[in-house]
């Protein structure tokens, strides 16, 4: 698309591909600026385009070395790319330390890569809450893939199942034994499994787990997830990663899979906007109505219980005058 | 020359980065680690970074504050480089401290260059969180 006159002014720039504007639109995303609203408002129809390959795994597996090597990768076929990596936001300062950063190199002045590092600031399940909608700037700065580096992931961190079209789960040879492939979760959630450090001994006992984990079966949309051996390092097998990827993305090209995808993964966007926007309102009124604090009262002193008074709340009722 | 107050929402966020060839990294991680009990986002970009590498990274992190480290004696050489490009980029937008073994006369032409603060060894952590909060919050 080429840039029109219609758009606000940073969104402008950041169509026509200037850094410091896309710098600054993400830094007005993260920080709730109400600047924001125009710009995603605005730049929504430019995105869509971009496939979002998400990484995500364990801490210390080399997700940033391995964006770093798929960066490389992605260059020397002549295709930009834009970078989201988060880290964790400390619960006590609220301050983090992003170091995804120092894996990365390229070439210097080139145009064709743009890093940010993003913190959780506070957000469970692997990314931020803006992560996504910072997603859609750089998917709207032109940027031919996007990649987004979840923080290091538990069992359950699986946030980045709403943002990617493709998610890499990265693994390393030891971390458990099959059962762990069994387990709810992470597992469930990776259109490809990849192996990394595999150069270290136990790389091919963990492939044949997740083999045995992927033969039971393919993944409800049809797709019967790949399992790549990697070594990010020096570097190993990272084409063959880039192929499992692409594969995936022709796979949703080829079926209505894709639409069927975004259609789910928005929906649950929408909601979980709507929901948030409502719980803070509901919040306030519940501290700032006096009705509704009443009803809280009345909670507290053991007159009604939770449940009735949340139903309340919903349909706006203040409780009926105390019968003393 | 001042900066603007900051008037954004949300936490600081600086960048931390050592110009150069230099493999001394514990100074900086430990001024990371005291930035970010400050409640600070600090972007590490670690060892050996070019001063183009350093300014990209600044511009597309949109950081409020760049702290430099650096204990190989290049000081002289890196540092009015980082302020060029910087300078070219964003103008005098984002302030700069340092930090590392820089003789006195050395820092005083530094900061004659716009380096706003430059610490040395001994210098406590508190002292540079406290500076680094003021120069990255601008002139209240």
């Amino acid at each position: 698309m080429t840039p029109s006159p219609g758009l606000p002014p940073l969104a402008r720039s950041i169509v026509r591909g200037d850094r410091g504007a896309l710098a600054r639109a993400i830094s007005a995303v993260e920080n709730g600026d109400s600047s924001a609203d125009e710009i995603l408002r605005a730049l929504y129809p430019r995105t869509g385009r971009a496939p979002v390959i998400g990484l995500t795994g364990p801490l210390g597996v080399g997700k940033s070395s391995l964006v770093n090597a798929l960066v490389a990768q992605l260059r020397a076929a002549g295709r930009t790319v834009g970078i989201v990596a988060v880290d964790p936001s400390s619960p006590f300062s609220g301050g983090s330390v992003l170091g995804d950063r120092i894996r990365l190199e390229r070439e210097p002045g080139d145009a064709g890569v743009f890093f940010r590092s993003m913190a959780s600031r506070g957000a469970v399940g692997g990314v931020a809450t803006t992560t996504r909608e910072v997603v859609r700037l750089l998917d709207a700065g032109g940027f031919d893939v996007v990649l987004v580096e979840t923080v290091g992931s538990g069992q359950v961190d699986v946030a980045i199942r709403d943002i990617a079209s493709t998610r890499v789960v990265v693994l390393v040879p030891h971390l458990g034994d099959e059962v762990q492939t069994l387990k709810a979760g992470l597992f469930e959630i990776a259109d490809i499994f990849c192996v990394n450090k595999s150069d270290l001994p136990g790389a091919e006992h963990a492939e044949r787990d997740l083999s045995d984990l992927v033969a039971m079966g393919p993944s409800p949309d049809g797709w019967r997830p790949r399992i790549v051996r990697t070594s990010a390092v020096t570097p190993l097998g990272i084409d063959r990663l880039w192929e499992a990827i692409e594969a995936h993305e022709r796979f949703l090209d080829a079926s209505d899979a894709r639409r069927t995808a975004e259609r789910r993964r928005l929906s649950r966007e929408i909601v979980d906007r709507a929901s948030a926007q409502l719980s803070a309102d509901l919040g306030r009124r519940l501290e700032n109505d006096p009705a509704l604090r009443r009803l809280l009262d009345q909670v507290l002193d053991r007159e009604i219980d939770p449940r009735t008074a949340s139903e309340r709340l919903l349909a706006g009722r203040a409780p009926r005058r105390r019968s003393a | 020359m001042p900066r603007a107050s900051r008037t954004r929402k949300g936490p600081i966020r600086v960048l931390i980065a050592k110009p150069g060839l230099d493999g001394h990294d514990r100074g900086a991680k430990v001024v990371a680690r005291a930035l970010r009990d400050a409640g600070m986002e600090v972007i590490y970009a670690g060892l050996r970074q070019t001063p183009e590498e350093i300014v990209r990274a600044a511009v597309e992190e949109d950081v409020d504050l760049i702290g430099l480290s650096i204990l190989s004696g290049a000081h002289m050489a890196l540092f009015p480089k980082v302020l060029k490009l910087l300078h070219q980029e964003v103008g005098d937008r984002i302030p700069v401290f340092a930090g590392g073994i820089i003789p006195d006369e050395d820092a005083q032409r530094l900061r004659r260059l716009g380096i706003r603060a430059i610490f040395g060894p001994g210098a406590s952590l508190e002292e540079i969180v406290k500076i680094a909060t003021q120069l990255a919050r601008g002139p209240a």
